[in-house]
């Protein structure tokens, strides 16, 4: 708690830094021609004419009652305006997590079985490439080839409003948009997924209970399954705890370029339009998911691991 | 270099190809019913309705729903919308509007001069952006009955502004809707209501906005359209994908890279073209701070000004779609725009000796003195033409640091801190000088009004041009006096507009009856339809 607000309170006075307020971003999406007048009716409107602490304390104040206020740009509740965009955030992370860890798991399992083979070789030079690569690159370039020239996917947009699809087609329709972003994004994080699977293996089967698994005569398959993927699934686990954070944040660039109304462009809109509301209540909603996934994973490791236990005499 | 040159000049040839051809070809056409229009929505807006913000954000989806008193025909003349005939008192100081019957909000209440009034004295004279300047001096709307309404001045105000305003700044909103509640928080501000030929339905932030056809729509049998779709897309390149796939059909007011006006420009599906935004003029400004006294000398301000190539400019970098500028007033306002105006062609030999003859000699590394530039961070243009603007000081020892800012930042530091010593943007010229480009001169802005004149520059003669311009009832001698402001303004130079550009429509070829006004991705698209 004292961290969580130690973070709002640094991102508020943040801001304040940047210069110009909300009301300044308004009126530059008008075009200008306000009198004075209309821009100090609208930042009595926006509550900007309090000093900074007062502003401060207002908005603690209405966190500490659970009113994370009201956003300038969307003229709503800011936990409205979040949960809004959560559904679609929480769908391209977890798509995009899942295929990252259950390819990077396969692919480096694989790569570990043959180290310094040829799949090997080649698992290890797509994997820096896949890393290397900037998102927006990808993305675009998989809009140009899948969406423009073949026309298989969508190019963009989290569904097909015109059309107005309800049910089980809605679903497929929101799974074709979400192919390419999950592949976009997915991409950088199964090369990271990758290495590491790779290396945990290679440290676990070189372990003495790996030489006693094979010496008690079990076949390959149930000593990789069994006893080397278990153990080196722990630092994926751990992995996936942390990245879970990065992600919840959205991803400003693969949002832009896919055109979904996820987190990270939300994000991004609020600090050009210098809407603190908005911008704080983001922080304060990741940072609680945040908590809640590193919670999960705490569980996960006690299942994988029995020796981490719930605490008390072992 | 030479390449490029002679790529982009085939393809400005291409481009003008395509704008003359469809035309001819489909004029004998039936038009169509049905269909779902999509269009590229770059910025969300805080609000969609026209009546309380004057911005081409909010006309493209606002100006399909309500609908203004008067509105531009194809000739770019004033033409009847909800106001169907006008009148001017001798003195300037009345106007009536008669009103169109039989028209019914989308609620199905009757729309009246109620209306009217309701929403000039709340609306457009209180929070609307110009608005409140254009009707500074209202004093009262009269409703002798239903369908009259009566617009009373304190002082003259000449009918061929207010008509030229209108269609931009005349949008009318529901009184049942908006009286008694807090204007600025009426949730009607984010799902509109009007009179025009598309009924909002839904607004999802983020991803769309969906308007139907209104069945009870004024002019029988229209709109063609079912619905129009509008995608918020913030990515340029994600848009002009879009475009391709044909998940957009429209993306209005220059919303794509110059890059890709080019491309698609090539391609037969879509036409790119600036026709149907005749009426959304801009400049790019090169603005100077008085403040500094350096530039407050009239010869470093001139000798600037002769620094600049602008025809190479705009060849290599802006394409077909911008023009050597002359001044405040662009060409593309015949009423008013002036002839043989003092002008600073492209002369480097001349900018030296004007430096020199000021006292600004060069010095260490042949520098001359240090400026700081602030270009808006609106537009593609702006970023390369502040970066020409550095290269081209350069070249007569004047050495520029460019300092980028976000909108509210930018806005914040020059207009309201002044601290800068070259600004650059847009000048947005609005069909008539008195609407959004005279107080760019007018001394006595208030501190911190973004595109105003805010260089710390006073000019007597400048001040009561403006003025007399403002009320003079007799349009030839209007026009003279603005001959006679842009003279004054191009020789005292407090600001220079040395290039000219209209917005740029990127079309799918299905589209047909469009950009047939000047204003035309503003307008309500009553009669735009889609071929199959």
């Amino acid at each position: 708690m004292p961290t969580l607000l130690i973070i709002l309170a640094g991102m508020f006075l943040l801001l304040q830094l940047a210069p110009g307020d909300t009301v300044d971003a308004l009126i530059a999406q008008m075009g200008g021609g306000g009198d004075a007048k209309l821009a100090e009716d609208l930042r009595r409107f926006y509550g900007l004419d309090l000093s900074i602490p007062a502003q401060l304390g207002n908005y603690l104040w209405r966190l500490i009652r659970f009113d994370l206020g009201f956003s300038a740009i969307y003229g709503k509740p800011v936990s409205t305006v979040i949960f809004e965009r959560l559904p679609a955030t929480l769908a391209l992370m977890t798509a995009a997590l899942s295929f990252a860890f259950f390819v990077g798991l396969v692919l480096g399992v694989i790569a570990a079985k043959r180290v310094n083979g040829w799949p090997d070789t080649v698992i290890s030079t797509l994997g820096l490439i896949f890393y290397a690569t900037p998102s927006f690159w990808f993305g675009l370039m998989a809009i140009v080839f899948f969406s423009v020239h073949l026309q298989w996917l969508p190019a963009g947009g989290f569904e097909d409003v015109a059309s107005g699809l309800t049910g089980f087609a809605r679903l497929r329709d929101i799974a074709a948009h979400l192919v390419l972003p999950t592949l976009t994004l997915g991409l950088i994080f199964l090369a990271i997924y990758l290495r590491i699977m790779r290396a945990s293996m290679l440290e676990v089967l070189t372990l003495d209970f790996v030489r006693t698994a094979r010496a008690k005569g079990l076949d390959e398959t149930r000593v990789m399954l069994r006893h080397v993927l278990r153990n080196a699934m722990l630092p994926m686990v751990t992995l996936i705890g942390l990245q879970a954070g990065t992600m919840l944040g959205g991803s400003v660039v693969v949002e832009s370029v896919f055109s979904l109304p996820g987190l990270g462009r939300l994000a991004y809109e609020a600090v050009v339009q210098r809407d603190l509301n908005t911008l704080l209540g983001i922080v304060f909603i990741s940072a609680l998911l945040v908590i809640f996934v590193n919670f999960l994973v705490d569980l996960l490791y006690a299942r994988l691991d029995p020796r981490i236990g719930t605490g008390g005499a072992p | 270099m030479d390449m490029n040159r002679r790529a982009l000049l085939l393809t400005s040839a291409a481009l003008a190809a395509n704008v003359v051809a469809p035309e001819a070809a489909f004029a004998q056409e039936q038009p169509r019913r049905g269909g779902i229009m999509t269009v590229h929505f770059p910025t969300e807006q805080r609000i969609l309705n026209p009546s309380l913000q004057a911005s081409t954000g909010v006309y493209i989806v606002g100006g399909k729903i309500q609908e203004p008193l008067v509105d531009l025909d194809a000739a770019g003349n004033p033409a009847p919308c909800l106001a169907e005939s006008w009148e001017a008192a001798p003195d300037g100081k009345t106007i009536t509007f008669k009103l169109r019957q039989g028209v019914t909000w989308h609620d199905g209440r009757p729309f009246t001069s109620a209306d009217v009034q309701f929403t000039a004295m709340e609306m457009w004279k209180k929070i609307l952006n110009y608005g409140t300047t254009l009707q500074l001096f209202l004093d009262a709307v009269d409703t002798p009955d239903a369908h009259t309404a009566i617009f009373r001045y304190s002082r003259p105000m000449p009918l061929n502004l207010l008509l030229r305003a209108l269609p931009d700044l005349g949008y009318i909103s529901a009184k049942h809707v908006y009286e008694g509640t807090d204007i600025r928080q009426n949730p009607a501000n984010t799902a509109p209501m009007g009179t025009g030929p598309f009924r909002f339905v839904q607004y999802e932030r983020g991803q769309f906005i969906i308007a139907d056809r209104n069945p009870n729509y004024w002019r029988n049998n229209m709109p063609y359209l079912d619905r129009v779709v509008w995608r918020v897309v913030s990515d340029r390149s994600a848009a002009a994908a879009q475009m391709e796939s044909g998940q957009l059909l429209f993306s209005a007011f220059s919303a794509l890279s110059i890059a890709d006006f080019t491309r698609l420009g090539r391609d037969p599906r879509f036409e790119v073209t600036t026709r149907g935004n005749e009426g959304n003029a801009r400049t790019n400004t090169l603005e100077f701070n008085f403040r500094n006294p350096i530039l407050a000398d009239i010869r470093v301000r001139r000798a600037i000004a002769h620094a600049l190539d602008i025809p190479f400019f705009i060849e290599n970098f802006l394409g077909p779609f911008a023009k050597v500028g002359t001044g405040p007033i662009p060409t593309t306002s015949p009423d008013f725009y002036p002839a043989n105006m003092p002008q600073y062609p492209f002369n480097r030999p001349q900018a030296n000796r004007l430096l020199d003859e000021a006292g600004h000699r060069r010095g260490a590394g042949g520098v001359r003195f240090n400026l700081r530039l602030n270009p808006a961070p609106w537009g593609e243009d702006i970023a390369l033409w502040s970066t020409f603007i550095q290269q081209s000081l350069n070249e007569v020892g004047i050495r520029v640091e460019i300092v980028r800012l976000d909108a509210a930042g930018f806005l914040r530091t020059v207009y309201n801190d002044w601290n800068f010593d070259l600004a650059t943007g847009w000048h947005q010229y609005r069909n008539d000088p008195a609407v959004s480009t005279t107080v760019w001169y007018r001394s006595g802005q208030n501190k911190g009004a973004p595109w105003t004149n805010q260089w710390g520059w006073t000019d007597a003669e400048t001040d009561r041009l403006i003025d007399a311009a403002a009320t003079e009832l007799d349009p030839a001698r209007r026009k003279a006096l603005y001959a006679d402001f842009v003279r004054r303004a191009n020789t005292e130079l407090p600001l220079w507009m040395p290039i000219e550009q209209i917005f740029v429509s990127v079309i799918n070829r299905r589209l047909r009856n469009h950009s047939n006004t000047p204003r035309w991705a503003s307008s309500s698209w009553h009669d735009l339809w889609l071929a199959s």
